[in-house]
C-alpha cells in the first residue's frame, strides 16, 4: 500500500478544492454517511469519504487521478445527507474538472461521451442525440455502443434523423469560445 | 488615607509580559500611596500573610490587589484585608492578568496599560466606604424541581440532612427516565430495582412533601428566602382516598391513547396508573381522552371506584411555599428523530428509539420483557443499532454528543443476545466513547463476548424489502458500503433539553445555553451552582448525563442546599442602590425598571412619595441608577464619584478641556 | 393563475418527445397556459457541469434571460436534468462575482429574476392537486403503480425546495387524484445510473435493475417518473438490463403527465403511449370502466 507522509501534504491542492468548491473540508468528521449512501460506490477506486479525506490529507495525484470521481453521477445523495452540510457532490465535481484541467482522465468513455455531447451542443444549440453518438463511437472506438437499442429507438421515433437547428447557434458557439479563451479546454 | 498597592507576578502570568517592579514602583507614586510592592502568588497563604503584615507595618487602610478577574478571587482578598482589620470594601481588584498580560505580547504597552489599570483602582479605592452587610433569616426549606433519579438523590440527601423538601414532578410519577430503563450499564443491574426503592423512600419521608403532576407556576424572593406558587394539575381523582387498586383502569372503556410511558408502544387507558411501581400509587385521568371528559358520559370509573375518589369537576389547584433554596433537576427530553427522514419518518413501524427498546426489554414492559417486533409481533433475529441519531450533527442543530448513547448502545446488544441467543446485533457508530469507571470493558464485552458487530459509519438510509428493513451504511474502516436486511432496527436517540426548560429557566433566572441546557456557574469549580445564588443544578437539565453522574450532581446540589440551610441568617450584599431621600422626587420611574420588584415607594413623613429599596431583594444590577432622573439613586460601592474617579485617572480632565476647546 | 415559461429541453424534441407533448396537453387540460421559451438552447445537461460550472451557467442563462424577455417569473421543465442546471444558474448567479464571469461569456448579459421550476411544481402549486382530481373524468381505478422523482427533482433540498427531499409525494397525490392505487416506493430518490447508460451501461444495469426489483416487489403494475433519462434507462433500456442481471422485469414506465392525460381524457394522439418500450397495454387494461353514470 501507499504510504502517505503527512508531512508534505499539498496544502495549495486542499486550499484550492475548498475555494473552488466554497466547501470548509476541515469540517469533514468522517462518519462515511456520503459513501453510506452513494449509488456508485460498487465502481469506485476509492469511496467518497476517502476522496474527502485524501483531499484533507493534501494528497493531489491520488485523487486527481481517482476513478470515483468520474463516475459520480452528482445525484445528490452525499450533500443532502452529510451532517456537516458539505456541498460534496460539488467536491466531487471540482475534483473533476481540475482533474480534467490537468489532464487526467481516468474513465475515459465518461469524458469522450461529455466531450461528445457537449462537440454536439456547441455545433447546434441543442443535443442532438444520434449526431452525438456517431461522435462518441468514431472516437471511444466502441461501435456496438447501444446498437441494440436502435431498432426499439428508431421504431418508436424516439431519435430525430436532423438536428434542431436554432437561430441563434451563433451565440452558443461563441459562448464555448469565449469559454477557451479564458485559458479552458473543453 | 494610607494605601497598599500588590503587584501579583502570577508566576510568569502576568510577570512573563508585564514589568511587575515597575508597575509597583509607579503605583508607590500615587496620591496616598503609602506602600507599593510586588509579590509572587498574592492569593496563596504566604502572600495573602504578607499582606497582613504590611497593613500592620504600614498602618494601611486600604489595599489595592493588581492580579487575576475579581470573579476568581475578590472574595479571597476581602478576607485577607478583614482579618488584617479593614473594612473589606476597603479593597479594589485590578485585573491585569485576563485584561492585560493574557491577552498582549508588547511587554513595554502591557506595563504601561497595567500601571493605569492600578491608578485606576488607586482613584476609586480613594473615594471607598465602609459598608456592612445586613443579615436576614433563612427559610429552611429546600424546593427540588423534578422527580428523576437526580432530584430523587437530591431530595433524599436534604431530607436525610435535617431539612424540609418539597419535591414537584410533571409527570404523574416520580422516576423520570430511569424508570423505563431495564438493565443498567455497566453492570447489567436491574434498573426499577436499584431505583425503586429510593423512590419509596421519597413516598415515605417524613420530610419529604411530594407534588406530582404539577408544575412551577411562578417564583419571587432571593436566595434564603424564595416564594414558589405551584400548579397542581387536575387529576380528577381525589388522591387523599385513591388506594391504587387499579379497578377503574380495568373498566375504563377508552383505552386507545398511546402509553406515554411505554413510549407509545402500547396503548393506556384514560384513567391510569402508569407503573406498578409508581410513586405516588394513585390514578388520574387523561382529560384529553377520558369520554366523559370529552362527551360528558360513561363515568364508568366513578361507579365501581370502591373509595368513591373520582371528582370530574376537580380543578387546578395554586399552592404556595417559601422555600430557602431551590434545587433544579428537570432532566431531558429525546432527540426528535423524524427530523431524519431518510429513517422512515415514522413510516416503518419496526424502526423504534433506544427508549422503546428499553420497554420491549423490560419485564414490565408491553410484551413482558419478551422482544417482539411492532409491525407483525415476531422475535427479530438481526438487530441493527444506529447510534448518534441527534448527536454529534450540525445539520439537525445537534452538534453536541449526547454522552450515554454509547453505552446503552452496548447494554442492549448484549441485552439482545441474552434474550435471544440466536440473534446477531450490529452496531453503527462513529466513535465510541467509553470513558467512565469499567465502560470500555463493558463495550468490549458487547464486541468479544456477545458478538455485536460493530460498524464505523453512519447510515444513509433505512428502506423496507418484504418484511425486512435495508439498513445501508457506510464501514468506513473498510472504506466501503455496508447493507444488512434487519429484523428491526433501534435508534440511540441523542439527549436535548426537557421540554420547557426555557421557560423554567426564566422564572428561576437561570440562564440556558443555545441548546436549552441550563448554565452552570462555574464549568469546573461551580458545576451545580448556577449565577442566581440559592438555586443549584443537578443532572441532564445542565448537560447530557448519564446515572452515575446524575446521582452524584443530585448529592452535590444536596452537600450544597445543606452548608446553606446550616446558617440560620445570611448576610445580604451591601452593593446595593440607596436612595437620597431629598432629591427624590417620587416619579417612581425606578420602582417600573426595577427587574427584581426591589424598590417600592413609601410616603415620607410630610406625606410625599419616596422611593425605598428593599436591600434584601436588590440585586446590586445599577438599572435605577441610570433611570432616575433626579440622580437621587446611588449604587453602593459603584458610585457615580466613584465610576468617574475611575475614568479620570484614565483620561486625565485636561485632555478632555483640551478637546473641549 | 400566471402563465409560466416553458423549457422542454433537449430530449423532450427525441427521446421523450412523448412526455413533451403529454405535458402541454395535461396543462392545457387543467388550464396552466405554458408560453415556449423562443430559440431555446441546451442549458448543458451533466455534461456541462461536470466540465465546468461558468460554462455550464452560461448555457443555462441564455435561457433564463430568453424566458426573462417573455416577462415572466417562472420557467417551468419537465426535465429535473435540465431543472438542475437552470436553477443552479438562477441561485449561483445571484453571487456578483459569479454573475460576472458568466456573463462575460454570453453575447447578452442575464439581469433577470427568473425562478426555474418543475413542471410538476407548477402542477401542484399553482393548479393543485384538488383542482386536477375536480377535472379527472376517466379516473384510473384498478391501476396500481409505484411513483419514482429520481435523484436530483428534490435535491439537495435546500437549493430546489420543493416536496420531501427523501420521499416525495407530489406525483402520488396527483396519481391519486387521477384514480390510481399508488404504492408507497421506498426507493423513489435512489439514482437509476443516469448518463451513464452511454459510456458505462453495467452501472446503469445494477442501479436501475435495483428499482425495478423493488417495484416488482411491490406488485405494481407500473412505475411512474417525471424524467426522461429515468424513464429512458428503466424503458428504452429494461431489455439491456434483463440481459445483465438475467432478469425477466416486464415493467412498463410510464410518464406521470400520459397517466394524468388519460385520466383527464386528454385525446391519445396527445400522449404518445406508442412510443413506450416495454408494452403498456397490460397495465392499461387493469383499469376499470367508469361506472355507468346514473
Amino acid at each position: 500500500m501507499r504510504i502517505v507522509d503527512l508531512a508534505t501534504a499539498d496544502q495549495d491542492f486542499i486550499a484550492e478544492v475548498e475555494a473552488r468548491s466554497h466547501q470548509n473540508l476541515r469540517t469533514c468528521y468522517q462518519c462515511g454517511n456520503c459513501t453510506a449512501g452513494c449509488p456508485y460506490t460498487f465502481v469506485y477506486d476509492h469511496s467518497v469519504s476517502q476522496v474527502m479525506r485524501l483531499i484533507q490529507l493534501g494528497q493531489r495525484e491520488v485523487v486527481l487521478q481517482c476513478k470515483s470521481i468520474w463516475l459520480c453521477a452528482s445525484c445528490q445523495s452525499c450533500t443532502t445527507r452529510c451532517p456537516n452540510r458539505i456541498d460534496v457532490a460539488k467536491v466531487m465535481d471540482v475534483c473533476r474538472h481540475m482533474a480534467r484541467e490537468q489532464g487526467y482522465a481516468t474513465e475515459r468513455e465518461v469524458k469522450l461521451f461529455t466531450d461528445a455531447f457537449l462537440r454536439s451542443v456547441e455545433r447546434h444549440g441543442r443535443a442532438f442525440e444520434l449526431g452525438l453518438m456517431a461522435d462518441y463511437v468514431l472516437h471511444s472506438g466502441r461501435v456496438f455502443t447501444d446498437v441494440d437499442l436502435a431498432p426499439k429507438a428508431l421504431a418508436r421515433r424516439k431519435l430525430a434523423f436532423r438536428p434542431h437547428a436554432i437561430v441563434g447557434r451563433d451565440q452558443i458557439e461563441r459562448i464555448f469560445q469565449r469559454f477557451r479563451k479564458g485559458g479552458a479546454h473543453v | 488615607m494610607r494605601i497598599g498597592v500588590f503587584i501579583c507576578h502570577c508566576g510568569s502570568n502576568i510577570a512573563g509580559t508585564v514589568d511587575v517592579v515597575a508597575v509597583a514602583q509607579a503605583a508607590a507614586k500615587f496620591p496616598e500611596v503609602a506602600y507599593a510592592t510586588d509579590t509572587m502568588y498574592a492569593c496563596s497563604e504566604p502572600g495573602q500573610e504578607a499582606i497582613v503584615q504590611a497593613v500592620k507595618e504600614h498602618q494601611l487602610d486600604g489595599v489595592v490587589v493588581a492580579s487575576c478577574t475579581p470573579r476568581m478571587h475578590e472574595p479571597t482578598f476581602r478576607r485577607t484585608v478583614e482579618r488584617a482589620g479593614i473594612n473589606r470594601y476597603f479593597f479594589e481588584m485590578a485585573n491585569i492578568r485576563e485584561h492585560v498580560s493574557w491577552i498582549g505580547k508588547n511587554a513595554e504597552r502591557n506595563t504601561v496599560k497595567a500601571i493605569e489599570l492600578v491608578r485606576m483602582a488607586v482613584e476609586k479605592l480613594r473615594r471607598n466606604r465602609p459598608l456592612i452587610p445586613k443579615r436576614f433569616d433563612v427559610v429552611k426549606r429546600v424546593l427540588v424541581i423534578g422527580g428523576g433519579v437526580a432530584g430523587i438523590q437530591a431530595a433524599l440527601d436534604c431530607a436525610d440532612g435535617g431539612q424540609e423538601v418539597v419535591l414537584v414532578e410533571r409527570e404523574q410519577s416520580i422516576g423520570g427516565k430511569m424508570a423505563k430503563l431495564d438493565k443498567t450499564f455497566p453492570t447489567i443491574d436491574c434498573s426499577s430495582c436499584v431505583l425503586g426503592p429510593k423512590m419509596v423512600d421519597v413516598g415515605q419521608h417524613p420530610k419529604i412533601t411530594l407534588h406530582t403532576l404539577a408544575e412551577i407556576e411562578s417564583v419571587s424572593g432571593y436566595v434564603g428566602n424564595f416564594q414558589v406558587t405551584i400548579r397542581k394539575k387536575a387529576r380528577f381523582v381525589d388522591w387523599s382516598k385513591c388506594t391504587g387498586c387499579g379497578l377503574c383502569m380495568e373498566k375504563c372503556p377508552s383505552r386507545k391513547a398511546p402509553d406515554p410511558f411505554n413510549e407509545g408502544l402500547c396503548t393506556a387507558p384514560s384513567i391510569n396508573i402508569p407503573f406498578p411501581q409508581a410513586i405516588p400509587k394513585k390514578a388520574a385521568i387523561n382529560p384529553d381522552t377520558c369520554i366523559m371528559k370529552q362527551k360528558g358520559k360513561c363515568g364508568l370509573c366513578a361507579k365501581i371506584c370502591p373509595v368513591k375518589c373520582i371528582d370530574f369537576d376537580q380543578q387546578d389547584e395554586l399552592v404556595t411555599v417559601d422555600v430557602g433554596a431551590i434545587v433544579v433537576a428537570t432532566g431531558y427530553d429525546l432527540f426528535d428523530w423524524h427530523k431524519y427522514p431518510q429513517y422512515g419518518q415514522g413510516r416503518y413501524p419496526d424502526v423504534i428509539t433506544s427508549l422503546q427498546y428499553e420497554r420491549l426489554l423490560s419485564a414490565s414492559g408491553p410484551t413482558g420483557g419478551h422482544i417482539k417486533r411492532p409491525s407483525d409481533g415476531k422475535e427479530p433475529k438481526t438487530v441493527v443499532f444506529i447510534q448518534c441519531v441527534g448527536s454529534r450533527d450540525r445539520s439537525v442543530d445537534r452538534p453536541y454528543c449526547s454522552g450515554f448513547c454509547c453505552m446503552y448502545t452496548a447494554k442492549q446488544a448484549i441485552l439482545t443476545k441474552d434474550h435471544i441467543p440466536d440473534s446477531q446485533s450490529y452496531v453503527f457508530y462513529m466513535d465510541i466513547r467509553s470513558p467512565g469507571k469499567g465502560y470500555d470493558e463493558f463495550t468490549r464485552r458487547a464486541m468479544e463476548e456477545y458478538g455485536a458487530q460493530y460498524v464505523r459509519g453512519r447510515v444513509s438510509m433505512i428502506y423496507p424489502k418484504g418484511d425486512q428493513l435495508v439498513v445501508r451504511g457506510a464501514d468506513t474502516l473498510a472504506g466501503t458500503q455496508v447493507e444488512v436486511a434487519a429484523d428491526l432496527v433501534v435508534l440511540a436517540v441523542g439527549a436535548e433539553a426537557a421540554r420547557g426548560a426555557v421557560t423554567l429557566g426564566e422564572k428561576l433566572r437561570v440562564v440556558p445555553d443555545q441548546y436549552g441546557f441550563f448554565v452552570e456557574s462555574h464549568p469546573k469549580l461551580k458545576p451545580v451552582e448556577t449565577n442566581t445564588a440559592g438555586v443549584f443544578l443537578a443532572g441532564a437539565c445542565q448537560g447530557p448525563k448519564d446515572i452515575p453522574a446524575s446521582v452524584g450532581q443530585g448529592s452535590a446540589a444536596a452537600a450544597k442546599v445543606l452548608a446553606l440551610l446550616s446558617k440560620d441568617q445570611l448576610e445580604s450584599d451591601p452593593q446595593v442602590s440607596r436612595v437620597t431621600p431629598a432629591r427624590c422626587v417620587g416619579c417612581g420611574k425606578c420602582v417600573q425598571t426595577c427587574p427584581f420588584g426591589a424598590i417600592k415607594l413609601v410616603e415620607d413623613r410630610f406625606g410625599n412619595p419616596k422611593a425605598e429599596v428593599v436591600e434584601t431583594v436588590c440585586q446590586g444590577c445599577g438599572i435605577c441608577t441610570v433611570t432616575c432622573p433626579q440622580g437621587a439613586i446611588q449604587l453602593e460601592h459603584f458610585t457615580d464619584n466613584q465610576i468617574l474617579a475611575e475614568v479620570n485617572a484614565l483620561c486625565p480632565p485636561r485632555i478632555r478641556v483640551n478637546y473641549a476647546s | 393563475m400566471s402563465k409560466v415559461a416553458y423549457y422542454p429541453g433537449c430530449s423532450g424534441q427525441s427521446t421523450s418527445l412523448e412526455y413533451d407533448r403529454s405535458t402541454r396537453a395535461v396543462c392545457a387540460a387543467v388550464g396552466l397556459e405554458l408560453v415556449d421559451v423562443p430559440d431555446w438552447s441546451c442549458c448543458g445537461s451533466s455534461p456541462a457541469h461536470t466540465v465546468n460550472h461558468v460554462l455550464s451557467a452560461a448555457l443555462s442563462a441564455r435561457n433564463l434571460d430568453l424566458a426573462h424577455s417573455l416577462g415572466v417569473d417562472v420557467l417551468a421543465t419537465p426535465c429535473p436534468s435540465c431543472l438542475t442546471n437552470l436553477r443552479n444558474a438562477a441561485v449561483e448567479m445571484e453571487d456578483e462575482g459569479f454573475r460576472g464571469q458568466v456573463n462575460a461569456l454570453l453575447d447578452r448579459p442575464y439581469v433577470g429574476r427568473v425562478d426555474p421550476q418543475s413542471v410538476l411544481q407548477v402542477l401542484v402549486e399553482q393548479v393543485g392537486v384538488d383542482e386536477v382530481a375536480r377535472r379527472v373524468t376517466r379516473p384510473l381505478t384498478g391501476l396500481r403503480v409505484a411513483c419514482y422523482y429520481g435523484c436530483i427533482m428534490n435535491r439537495p433540498p435546500e437549493r430546489m425546495r420543493f416536496d420531501d427531499h427523501e420521499n416525495p409525494m407530489a406525483m402520488d397525490r396527483l396519481m391519486e387524484a387521477a384514480g390510481a392505487e399508488v404504492a408507497l416506493f421506498p426507493l423513489k430518490v435512489e439514482c437509476c445510473g443516469a448518463s451513464f447508460g452511454v459510456p458505462r451501461g453495467d452501472i446503469v444495469a445494477r442501479l436501475s435493475g435495483k428499482l425495478l426489483d423493488a417495484a416488482r416487489g411491490l406488485g405494481v403494475d407500473a412505475i411512474v417518473t417525471a424524467c426522461p433519462l429515468c424513464q429512458m434507462n428503466l424503458d428504452l433500456r429494461q431489455g439491456q438490463i434483463n440481459a445483465a442481471l438475467h432478469e425477466h422485469f416486464r415493467i412498463p414506465v410510464f410518464y406521470y403527465t400520459q397517466l394524468l392525460g388519460l385520466a383527464l381524457d386528454v385525446p391519445r394522439s396527445e400522449l404518445g403511449l406508442d412510443r413506450l418500450c416495454v408494452d403498456p397495454r397490460l397495465a392499461l387494461g387493469k383499469i376499470k370502466a367508469p361506472a355507468p353514470v346514473r
